[in-house]
């Protein structure tokens, strides 16, 4: 369908949902298109094609708020989601606070839709991508000799649309378009082995790292874990690198989120106005930057998409809010509703980031007597409610300014409170690898957990 | 994978006990007999004939290939929450289409379709031929009905049942939680189910069907005294069974004050321990252990690959002679169990670890094919956009000896973790870790005070070596699990009975 239509198809549920005596509806239409291969040790391992789609509707009926959605874009399938919505408000309850935006709330930033499709990408053929998968393993496997084996590369391109329409008069959509590029070798040597990857990720064909380079990171990424082991448990500093500190914006992104505010389920619930980290702190999140994977032109509820301070020079500013949870705790949203093709909207996020700081990396490694690496973290072991942190890491131990050795099977702990308190540097590596981003971050202590 | 399990003993601690002391014994499951093909749901909901299948099999093979298949699935799903005491949210949805793969050599093609037209569907079907050259290997057979037993014989599905009864579950939820305790400041609670129905045809001749019924609830709460920090609590559980459960089994208030409880125990929580030490995990959910340190390092497409800590090492000694462990997805009414996989064949009891010895591995269809050996019934996606891949069922260790009192009693100084959040497990280096929400320090033989959450960390062909006493308490969780592998999730399931580990690293910060 073109975009027309699908408006066209959006408001015509609207209208169904109207009739049949919903007082608000929110319609979401999305569809898209997925190639991808993966490759192992030179051969194609497999390849998926396809397109699919999908429709969500929320209505209300006074207060109560019903939603559903289908694969089924026939004109009984939509009839049926439209009687399915109708039928599960009537055993929800009355939420003083349910509702849509208000009309003057609505809105897009029409040049933020801009650098998010990229149409090269459609006349890709199957062959380029996969030469592009071949091209970056075969970089990784010739690195080095020890990199004898492969968990296979990938190459994937994504095309899609989303629709949003609702009773008040808003409809828009945007085409988005991604491409990414990634790469898991592994190494060997005696009994170590270790596997570790590299990515690359672009709205265009053109962005994206070359294979070789994507290749070669990930190889040397691999190849500096060999012969990891674990330390002493001690009290040190800790050197978060991006893709680390990455995950700790995560956090950090939840916590502020009006879900986990106005249910209190946050350690920086109230804290509005607050020091709550150093002062080399600034996170912004901000769904307007051209052409980046968290920008888009409006949000989940048709509210024009923004940039909004978190946290100023270690100071929380703002929360993440959407409509209900902008009304739930007085104030205004930041256009950050998220949801899937139906639901009632969450809070979500734009592009959301620490900005980037003035410290080259190698004087933050070299600045660290004794201390932490951080390459990799896994598990789940982060409390937003008290703040705890207790994780698992690997990376590279530091000594006396240099990187030593490779550790692993530790864990790092300490709680959210003090780890923001305690960013004594920020590096000037900030780089945006998708939506959230973070430059390297030195943590002043954190228990590291080992023999 | 977040939730938990609870320690209090039920019914199901009485299947499990009689279950290890009959192993290979299937007495209670019913045999179902074929349906026939017309009789079933995608023949009459979309008149998709026996004669229609064999095209598309046929349509996938035309490039060639040694193997093709079709998976057809449709999914009816309902969530209902409830949030401050009001009925927030309520969804209905359906999702249905189609997937088709060719398999080549060790190449696989793959396309769907949400929409179940033929011409989609052949236009599917030549897409995932692409991947194939020559002529195919594959003689034309019929299709023949696999056989099966119905391990959840749930007449009315749980989402075929009205809303309101369904509706009343969260809110009987939220008010026990807050009658509970006075310092309850927050409920959430939730439920959802789906019906899937499925039908697998094969290139090797053989078609099943099978409607898979799943239903869940979980309460999370947040207690708070004085101005202290709040704390969180959480309890839930379900399974492949009918909407009775919730109400004779496991009802919203035993959630309710499994939640309620967790929560307060934290209030009282000191600093976790850290470093290497004893440790003692409770039964059932605690078996994440299992989950994180073994089975992915078992699934046979890191093996064949020779990507997991474990490969090759089939025969070897990977964990003390006290361990026998097994991922079972023939246990009725199970959240992890199947009557027959998401390729078609039968689930089955499969021996990972026998009295510490490696056995065997997790093999789907490709798996099996290339290792040139059959297929363990693993072969599981999260729908029909996704390729198949081995996956775990339900998956715990067998009983010991040692009383659960016995062992604690043993412990000089370590932790007593009961309950957990999420694991993960890097499958090269095979280190895991899995967090734990409650435990408790162990002091001279004695449990004494709570600690705070800590991420325990081990390494998988090394940490079950330090098993030295194993609990005669197996116990399965109560039906929570999901596991994510690769981006896709399915619903699993784990049990452990009370064990000592004599050292693993305990992330905590004292």
């Amino acid at each position: 369908l073109t975009p027309t239509e699908y408006h066209d198809l959006a408001n015509r549920i609207i209208r169904n949902a109207r009739d049949r005596g919903a007082d608000a509806v929110e319609c979401s239409i999305s569809e898209g298109s997925q190639f991808t291969v993966n490759v192992r040790m030179g051969e194609i391992e497999s390849l998926t094609e396809a397109g699919s789609r999908g429709a969500g509707v929320r209505i209300l009926v006074g207060k109560r708020a019903g939603s559903a959605y289908t694969s089924d874009l026939t004109e009984s399938g939509l009839d049926q989601m439209v009687g399915s919505a109708l039928a599960v408000a009537a055993i929800t309850t009355d939420d003083p606070y349910a509702g849509l935006p208000e009309v003057s709330e609505l809105g897009q930033v029409e040049a933020a839709a801009e650098g998010l499709y990229s149409p090269s990408l459609e006349s890709m053929d199957a062959s380029a991508k996969i030469e592009i998968a071949k091209a970056t393993e075969a970089a990784a496997l010739s690195f080095d000799p020890r990199i004898s084996n492969s968990e296979g590369s990938t190459f994937e391109t994504h095309l899609g649309t989303t629709v949003f329409a609702n009773s008040l008069g808003f409809t828009g959509s945007y085409r988005t378009s991604s491409c990414s590029l990634s790469v898991a070798p592994v190494a060997k040597q005696g009994d170590s082995m270790e596997r570790d990857f590299w990515y690359s990720i672009a709205r265009d064909r053109d962005k994206l790292e070359k294979p070789e380079d994507v290749g070669r990171r990930a190889a040397e990424r691999a190849i500096r874990r060999l012969g990891a082991r674990k330390v002493a448990t001690q009290k040190v500093p800790v050197v978060f690198e991006p893709r680390a500190a990455r995950s700790l914006l995560d956090n950090i992104c939840d916590a502020i989120s009006g879900d986990s505010i106005y249910r209190k389920e946050s350690f920086l619930t109230g804290k509005l106005g607050e020091k709550i980290a150093s002062e080399s702190v600034t996170i912004v999140d901000d769904a307007t930057l051209p052409g980046l994977f968290g920008t888009t032109p409006f949000d989940d509820e048709g509210v024009p998409s923004q940039r909004t301070l978190i946290v100023e020079k270690g100071v929380l500013r703002n929360y993440l809010l959407n409509t209900y949870t902008a009304r739930k705790l007085g104030m205004k949203t930041t256009g950050s509703a998220s949801r899937g093709l139906t639901g009632n909207a969450g809070v979500g996020h734009g592009n959301f980031y620490l900005e980037n700081g003035s410290t080259p990396v190698a004087d933050i490694i070299k600045s660290v007597r004794t201390g932490f690496y951080v390459t990799e973290l896994i598990g789940f072991g982060v409390n937003i409610v008290t703040g705890d942190y207790s994780r698992g890491a690997a990376g590279i131990w530091i000594e006396n300014g240099e990187l030593a050795f490779p550790v692993a099977e530790v864990t790092i702990a300490s709680t959210l409170q003090q780890m923001l308190s305690g960013i004594e540097s920020v590096g000037s590596d900030l780089e945006f690898r998708g939506s959230i981003a973070s430059p390297t971050l030195l943590i002043r202590e954190m228990t590291v957990s080992g023999q | 994978m977040p939730l938990s399990s609870s320690e209090a003993p039920s019914r199901r601690l009485a299947e499990c006990t009689e279950y290890t002391l009959h192993p290979h014994s299937d007495a209670s499951l019913k045999k179902e007999t074929p349906m026939g093909f017309t009789d079933s749901f995608f023949a009459r909901k979309f008149g998709i004939t026996e004669h229609d299948l064999q095209n598309y099999i046929s349509e996938a093979l035309s490039s060639g290939g040694d193997y093709a298949d079709l998976y057809f699935e449709y999914v009816s799903t309902t969530s209902i929450s409830i949030d401050e005491s009001i009925v927030k949210s309520a969804m209905q949805g359906v999702t249905m289409g189609v997937g088709v793969r060719v398999i080549s050599g060790e190449r696989t093609g793959y396309a769907y379709s949400d929409d179940l037209a033929p011409e989609k569907i052949k236009k599917a079907a030549r897409v995932a031929a692409y991947i194939a050259k020559g002529p195919s290997s594959v003689e034309k057979t019929g299709l023949d009905e696999v056989n099966k037993r119905n391990l959840y014989p749930v007449l009315v599905a749980p989402t075929e049942t009205s809303l309101s009864e369904r509706v009343a579950l969260v809110k009987r939820a939220d008010k026990a939680a807050r009658d509970a305790d006075s310092r309850v400041i927050q409920v959430q609670a939730g439920y959802a189910d789906n019906l899937r129905h499925v039908m697998v045809a094969t290139s090797d001749g053989s078609f099943s069907f099978d409607r898979q019924p799943l239903a869940r609830m979980g309460v999370g709460v947040l207690v708070r005294e004085g101005n202290g920090s709040p704390q969180r609590g959480s309890s839930g559980g379900g399974g492949r069974v009918a909407l009775d459960f919730f109400l004779n089994e496991k009802t919203p208030e035993y959630f309710a004050a499994e939640a309620v409880r967790q929560a307060l125990i934290q209030l009282k929580a000191v600093p976790a321990p850290a470093g290497e030490m004893q440790v003692v995990l409770g039964p059932g959910w605690p078996g994440i252990l299992l989950h994180e340190a073994v089975g992915h390092g078992l699934e046979a497409d890191f093996n064949r690959k020779g990507v997991s800590a474990f490969s090759g090492r089939i025969g070897q000694q990977v964990a003390s002679p006290l361990c026998t462990v097994i991922d079972d997805g023939t246990i009725q009414s199970r959240r992890g169990s199947l009557n027959v996989d998401d390729e078609g064949q039968p689930t089955q009891q499969n021996v990972l670890i026998e009295n510490g010895i490696l056995r065997g591995y997790l093999k789907d269809k490709l798996s099996s094919r290339i290792l040139r050996t059959q297929s363990t019934g693993s072969g599981r996606r999260e729908s029909y956009q996704h390729i198949p891949m081995p996956r775990m069922t339900n998956t715990f260790m067998l009983a010991g000896e040692s009383d659960p009192q016995d062992i604690i009693r043993s412990v000089s100084k370590g932790l007593y973790c009961v309950n957990f959040g999420g694991g993960q497990v890097d499958i090269t280096s095979g280190n895991f870790v899995f967090s734990a929400s409650e435990s408790y320090l162990i002091e001279d033989g004695r449990v004494t005070r709570p600690v705070r959450g800590a991420t325990l960390i081990g390494n998988g062909p090394e940490s079950l070596k330090y098993v030295s006493m194993v609990g005669n308490d197996l116990k399965l969780d109560e039906g929570i699990g999901v596991c994510g592998k690769e981006g896709q999730s399915v619903p699993v399931g784990v049990g452990i009975p009370t064990i000592k580990l004599d050292r693993i690293t305990v992330g905590g910060t004292s």
